[in-house]
């Protein structure tokens, strides 16, 4: 998603590091439980990820993780708080401690990972930028873009990545920049660019902001590699598994057929040994993680599993109707795969 | 002897009065008027009757759902369903009424500083400007029996006209304070004053938002948070003070120097001197420019959306991102440029208010 590189950032955890040390190993789950919830950052709006319905409740992906990793911690996905956070105050509410996850649409780079005081735990949603555009012109592939009026929006990756992937392939374009993704859905609408350009999962939402979405197509390139997941602060390895092993959970979960609807039977009657230890009936996994033994229970009741949380928000139950793609499980095409508890 | 008797006057010719006269003077009276009439009544024809259908005859006014819009007008809907949201935020449905009994209680109150007859409006002013922000902090944030609302769940137009409100209360003392401290002969006082003026007229208030909500939390110690609306709102007040005491500072160097003298004259203080002769005919002077600073000071509120606070037009724009009602930023956008319009009018046409009532004829 949007890779804002600020210096300013990069600064405030050079501070952060320099005046405060690092932080102690097990912190902040001692903080979490004492305060009674968790504070979460998600994005300030942006659709299937985060974003508020009619009743003031947020839902997303994003929202989901946060959710899930309440039910891991407290067994109950209710007690969390939303900080809803712009992309460029993001890191220093974590590194502030403001938030005690962020999980906020956040590509993961190496810069991130490595210079910003933060870990990321998995990918939740494997994103890439594709293109968007009008049927009427008959391209079917973005190798036939050449000398096309391309939409970007302002100050993201997008441009950089755009320019590479036209150099690259000897192609001209016209770039026209917007700031909001409105005007730049406004603008393919009325033809004053012939294709739009964004995040594979943007693009789905940018077409039914469009008068005749079924007069628009995402071409199938990707162009980039936009893996996107929850961080969490460096140096407390124990807060870090608990939010890594909540999303392994829910992939797990999926694999193994647990759903929402049976979780409860199957942690009663299963004779899956995968599933036993995934629910708690067998071992003590949740020990390890410092968490209930029903850890696994909660999240994909509260929750669900990851293709529950997949479909619900972004999915066949959502208006975006995003295909599985990538996202699917690794046994089925897609790039998701966990590691097994046991 | 005869009489002279004169005739009566003939009726002015018909193409100088009425209807005719009046468009002949006015929108035709030679050929480039004419022709740029002509002009600007295509125009009108171009623009005003498909935004007319488009807002009004074509609109769709009542639904639950974006599918009881059809395209081609508006979507009046999604203001509608979404009201609450850019009233209140987040604020609890069954808490709202709160938020309402804090505005009646500000106007009702302050209803008697409007009556010309009542004596103690000083004392009563005073009294007020004490007591009514605690009122509304308790009757807001909640406490001492009243469900506690942290500030995160505050929005929509409700947190415009807080953070509008508490910059205004705030900034305006402050302000006067420092055109005062401006023009003092303390040396120490005047470069303290001139150094605040000068640091926060010289930043815009985005970048003093932005470190307040980037920066600020790497310098406190980890685990203080101060909250997130306190720090919009102090920085507001800072910023729009050293516009307030720019303008003060210009109508007290209006004040012609005899004034002064004869306060003096009379034996006044400092602050008589300045709190019975000086300010009250330098603060009538500048009305136009305190409430020019008030009109920006409450469209600047919504550079809050850069540090994630949800006033109004950041809770229009949270709805916009909402699946179930993409594409509705216009009516979204055109609904919040109205509501705007009418507050920062309704500023303007009091200012011009109060200038004709305090106007007290000594200009020419």
């Amino acid at each position: 998603m949007t890779r804002v590189k600020s210096t300013l950032a990069v600064l405030g955890a050079a501070a952060l590091l320099g005046a405060s040390g690092v932080t102690h190993a097990g912190a902040t789950l001692d903080a979490v439980k004492n305060k009674g919830f968790v504070q979460c950052g998600i994005s300030d709006g942006l659709p299937g990820f985060s974003f508020a319905d009619a009743k003031g409740q947020y839902q997303g992906i994003d929202v989901d993780v946060c959710r899930a990793v309440a039910a891991a911690v407290f067994g109950d996905a209710g007690k969390v708080k939303f900080s809803p956070l712009t992309a460029k105050e993001r890191f220093t509410a974590l590194q502030s401690g403001e938030v005690d996850v962020l999980s906020r649409n956040t590509t993961w780079t190496s810069s991130r990972d490595a210079a910003m005081g933060l870990n990321f735990t998995g990918v939740t949603y494997y994103d890439g930028q594709g293109f968007l555009v009008n049927k009427e012109i008959g391209v079917n592939s973005a190798k036939e873009l050449d000398g096309a009026t391309v939409c970007i929006q302002a100050g993201t990756t997008t441009e950089l990545n755009l320019s590479d992937y036209f150099r690259a392939n000897n192609l001209k374009y016209t770039p026209i920049t917007y700031d909001t993704s409105d005007e730049s859905a406004k603008s393919l609408e009325s033809g004053r660019c012939d294709v739009l350009t964004s995040d594979q999962s943007q693009l789905y939402a940018q077409r039914i902001k469009l008068a005749k979405p079924d007069d628009y197509v995402v071409l199938p390139e990707v162009i980039s590699k936009e893996p996107l997941g929850p961080a969490v602060r460096q140096g407390d390895e124990e807060w870090f598994d608990i939010v890594r092993w909540t999303l392994f959970a829910m992939l797990n979960a999926e694999e193994l057929g647990v759903t929402a609807a049976n979780v409860e039977d199957m942690a009663k009657t299963t004779k899956n040994p995968d599933v036993a230890r995934l629910l708690g009936a067998e071992g003590e996994y949740g020990k390890d993680l410092k968490l209930n033994k029903n850890w696994a229970v909660q999240i994909v009741k509260q929750v669900g599993n990851y293709g529950e949380v997949f479909e619900r928000n972004v999915g066949k139950g959502s208006e975006l109707k995003i295909e599985r793609g990538l996202n699917a499980l690794w046994n089925k095409g897609g790039l998701h795969y966990a590691p097994p508890v046991r | 002897m005869t009489q002279h008797v004169f005739k009566p006057d003939l009726p002015p010719p018909p193409r100088e009065v009425g209807l005719a006269g009046w468009l002949r003077a006015n929108l035709f009276s030679n050929w480039l008027n004419g022709l740029l009439t002509l002009l600007g009544l295509y125009l009108v024809w171009l623009i005003v009757p498909p935004l007319l259908d488009w807002a009004i005859f074509s609109a769709d006014w009542s639904g639950e759902t974006r599918s009881d819009c059809g395209r081609e007008g508006a979507c009046w809907v999604f203001v509608q369903v979404r009201f609450g949201q850019f009233m209140y935020g987040f604020y609890p449905v069954d808490a709202r009424w709160r938020v309402d009994a804090t505005l009646w209680l500000a106007l009702v109150a302050a209803a008697p500083l409007l009556v010309r007859q009542f004596r103690h409006k000083v004392r009563y002013g005073l009294a007020y400007l004490l007591v009514y922000p605690w009122l509304a902090f308790w009757l807001l944030h909640g406490g001492l029996g009243l469900q506690v609302v942290p500030t995160s769940q505050w929005g929509g137009l409700m947190l415009t006209i807080i953070i509008a409100a508490v910059g205004i209360a705030g900034a305006l003392p402050l302000g006067i304070l420092l055109a005062l401290g401006r023009r003092s002969d303390m040396p120490a006082i005047r470069v303290l004053c001139v150094t605040f003026i000068e640091f926060w007229r010289g930043v815009p208030l985005i970048t003093v938002l932005f470190m307040s909500s980037v920066m600020l939390p790497l310098f406190l110690p980890e685990g203080m948070n101060l909250d997130k609306l306190l720090r919009a709102m102090l920085m507001v007040i800072f910023f729009e003070a050293a516009y307030i005491a720019e303008v003060v500072r210009g109508g007290l160097q209006a004040i012609p120097k005899g004034q002064y003298e004869a306060a003096a004259a009379m034996g006044l203080g400092y602050w008589r001197m300045m709190g019975l002769v000086i300010l009250p005919q330098a603060l009538k002077l500048v009305i136009p420019g305190i409430v020019n600073t008030f009109i920006a000071l409450f469209k600047d509120t919504s550079l809050v959306i850069i540090i994630g606070l949800f006033d109004f037009l950041n809770s229009i724009k949270r709805a916009t991102a909402d699946p179930a009602w993409l594409g509705m930023s216009t009516e979204g956008y055109v609904f919040a440029a109205l509501v705007y319009w009418l507050f920062c009018f309704g500023m303007s046409r009091y200012s011009m208010h109060l200038e004709r009532r305090l106007d007290t004829g000594h200009r020419s």
